[in-house]
């Protein structure tokens, strides 16, 4: 094991260090952007906004059942990290997962249809808003457990170590879940084992309506927990696009030249409550709180702005981008409204991979006999 | 046939799939430089080496959900409770992760995980040390769980369970470790969902799972030799998938049922098992069916009142002359 200790001296004023954008741009990792590039980043942030928004709109209305927990303020977390994933990166995340999943190349329709409940959602109406999951875009969920997706991301990191691949997995949790147990045992378990994996804490303040002074006996930064166990660690403006490129390449370096872990603390805000459901949303902090951030921190019109000034992207070109984002979004919703409901015996399959798969094999079938569910509702009767 | 020990079963199982499947790893507590906590996996580091057998510190939770997620990308664990006892700190991860992962994405991902150790009573180890948590986890559709009440039925099982595709959470039993059984010396594979007739019967089933059906047989050749009862022993083998067909024939056969089980009564494994027999057997009852259980208090310490407390022959003799 060859643990680097990074002592580093947190600063209050890191905290919400103001990053000069233009010394960030000037990085080669952002330098290595094209123009189109960043178009598609800018893109695709917005392009979460707009699923978000309408996704609001569909619960209100309804049609979207149980918890829904938005991702607005947060967009360039997801993009930032997962736009410098290669082909055997891997991402797992927590329930606040449509923009990780938008961010990775799921479709809005298949993600929004999800939330609706329907057949032609990306679990076929089976995990609903917290659980979305495409392995074939390496992006393993969507988990419902506060802090329980993060062994699971070190044991996706720890399968690539073992095939020796060069591949590192993000494991995203909120500020929450930095006092659950099970990610302390993982944070333990990638840094004895020398494991490529990237723990992303995506602060955004609140652990629903707890904040991190009335939940964490060191609120000042989470991230240097990591230092407890040997782990390098830094804190990124998660409201600038280039930092989070920025830093979150130095980790995913450290990970695939030298199998190390990392602790990136992101610095974010959302916008909603913890969820749509969160009645509180605007008592445990201020509506001039919330104004300030969209006003002035709001990670997409910094990138706007950004861009802009770069000559990348026109003002008009936003607009468009947003519009299209927009109608892309819209349509979502009427593929999810149109799509049927799955069937009633859709209940049962994808509980074992031996049911579903019967007849495919007689050998796996002879080992596999017997009952398997035990009340069917009558489901089969008609 | 060669007379093998329990323990050495499952070390040959372990050892014949490690040496098969370079996707195969065994990772638990001890499990590796120090030989198993019970010496199941003696000498396995020595023969497969650092990256097949693995010691992971005591962090069920961590481990459990690291074996979780690397199944995903198509690892096959074989990760070991040092007891199952220790279980409940991992519950998030073997029953949220394990058993519903693939449901909740609609079949896009598999868990081919093992989860393997002892979870039993009778070792004076206190409360803590004594789950027999089959039933709770045969309670989460998406987990296969097997009771092995034998060597060869364990190695058999242990095999297939490797080999599967879904999480199976494999119930051994520290006091059947020691003990010998015929084991072929060929390959086998025992199926899931098919249960053994451990003795042919005509006047009631025995009908158990786990060390449960061993202290059956014995009441059953008890009751033969002193009581001229004549009782078949169903050994399930698997708890789920769960071979309903073979319970159904021993029941019609023999028309009376005794459960046997070290699982607390409350919901327990038999609770189930009755069920099933009254709602699809009921016509061929000719009485009661009666149940031997732990005694139902939290685990004892004290060794002779422990020795009351878990399912014997006497209190199965005794349940069965109740009804015959």
């Amino acid at each position: 094991m060859t643990a680097k200790k990074k002592s580093k001296t947190y600063t209050k004023a890191e905290r919400w260090q103001d990053v000069d954008v233009h010394e960030l741009a000037k990085l080669e990792i952002n330098q290595r952007l094209s123009a189109e590039e960043k178009i598609r980043l800018f893109t695709d942030m917005v392009r979460i906004r707009r699923f978000e928004g309408r996704s609001l709109r569909s619960y209100q209305e309804g049609k979207i059942g149980g918890f829904l927990h938005l991702y607005e303020g947060q967009e360039a977390c997801a993009v930032g990290t997962i736009s410098l994933l290669g082909a055997d990166d891997h991402v797992i995340t927590a329930y606040r997962d449509h923009g990780h999943a938008l961010a990775v190349g799921m479709g809005m329709n298949e993600c929004m249809a999800e939330m609706y409940g329907k057949h032609t959602g990306c679990s076929k109406g089976k995990g609903g808003s917290m659980h979305f999951f495409a392995p074939d875009k390496n992006y393993w969920g969507g988990h419902g457990i506060v802090g329980g997706q993060i062994p699971l991301g070190t044991g996706l990191a720890y399968a690539l170590k073992y095939q020796g691949k060069k591949g590192c997995c993000l494991a995203y949790m909120g500020d929450g879940a930095i006092n659950q147990g099970a990610v302390h045992e993982a944070y333990n378990l990638a840094s004895l084992w020398d494991l490529p994996v990237i723990f992303i804490i995506e602060n955004n303040a609140y652990s629903m309506g707890t904040s991190q002074a009335r939940s964490s006996a060191y609120p000042e930064c989470l991230a240097q927990r990591a230092e407890a166990y040997g782990m390098d660690w830094d804190t990124v403006n998660g409201n600038i696009l280039y930092d989070v490129r920025a830093k979150t390449y130095e980790a995913i370096k450290r990970a695939h030249e030298e199998s190390r872990p990392t602790v990136l603390e992101i610095f974010t805000y959302r916008y909603r409550g913890h969820s749509v459901a969160d009645a509180n949303a605007e008592k445990y902090r201020s509506k001039d709180e919330i104004a300030d951030y969209k006003e002035n921190k709001d990670p997409i019109t910094l990138l706007r702005k950004q861009l802009v000034e770069e000559g990348v992207l026109t003002e008009e070109q936003a607009k468009e981008i947003d519009k299209a984002a927009n109608a892309e979004a819209t349509a979502a919703a009427e593929f999810a409204d149109k799509s049927p409901f799955p069937p009633a015996e859709s209940i049962l399959e994808d509980t074992y991979w031996s049911m579903d798969n019967k007849g495919q094999d007689p050998a796996i079938d002879e080992l596999n006999q017997g009952r398997f569910i035990f009340e069917d509702g009558g489901i089969f009767d008609k | 046939m060669a007379l093998i020990t329990y323990r050495q079963a499952i070390k040959d199982a372990l050892a014949e799939e490690i040496a098969r499947d370079p996707n195969v790893f065994v990772m638990g507590e001890e499990v590796a430089q120090y030989n198993g906590a019970y010496k199941v996996t003696e000498g396995l580091w020595e023969k497969f080496g650092d990256k097949r057998m693995v010691d992971a510190p005591i962090s069920e939770a961590g481990f459990i959900g690291l074996g979780i997620g690397a199944s995903m990308l198509g690892m096959r664990p074989v990760m070991e409770f040092m007891f199952w006892s220790f279980c409940y700190v991992a519950f998030d991860q073997l029953l949220n992760n394990g058993s519903f992962c693939r449901y909740m994405s609609g079949g896009l991902m598999n868990v081919p995980i093992v989860v393997r150790g002892p979870a039993n009573g009778g070792t004076n180890v206190g409360a803590t040390h004594s789950h027999t948590p089959e039933n709770l986890c045969a309670n989460h559709p998406g987990i296969k769980v097997v009771c092995p009440s034998n060597a060869a039925d364990a190695k058999g099982l242990m095999k297939t369970a490797i080999r599967d595709n879904d999480p199976v959470f494999v119930m051994e039993n520290t006091l059947l470790y020691g003990q010998k059984w015929e084991v072929p010396e060929e390959e086998y594979l025992i199926p899931m969902g098919k249960a053994n007739i451990l003795k042919e019967g005509t006047d009631i089933s025995l009908i158990a799972h786990g060390r449960g059906a061993m202290t059956a047989l014995e009441a059953a050749k008890r009751l033969e030799e002193e009581y001229d009862i004549n009782a078949e022993v169903l050994d399930l083998r698997s708890i789920r998938p769960l071979d309903v067909d073979a319970i159904l024939e021993t029941v019609k056969k023999t028309n009376r049922v005794v459960y046997v089980e070290e699982n607390k009564p409350f919901s327990s494994v038999g609770s189930q098992i009755i069920s099933i027999i009254q709602e699809e057997a009921f016509d061929h009852l000719d009485a009661p069916i009666k149940r031997v259980n732990s005694i139902d208090a939290p685990q004892i310490y004290s060794m002779p009142l422990e020795k009351i407390q878990i399912p014997d022959a006497d209190r199965v003799i005794k349940k069965v002359l109740e009804i015959c």
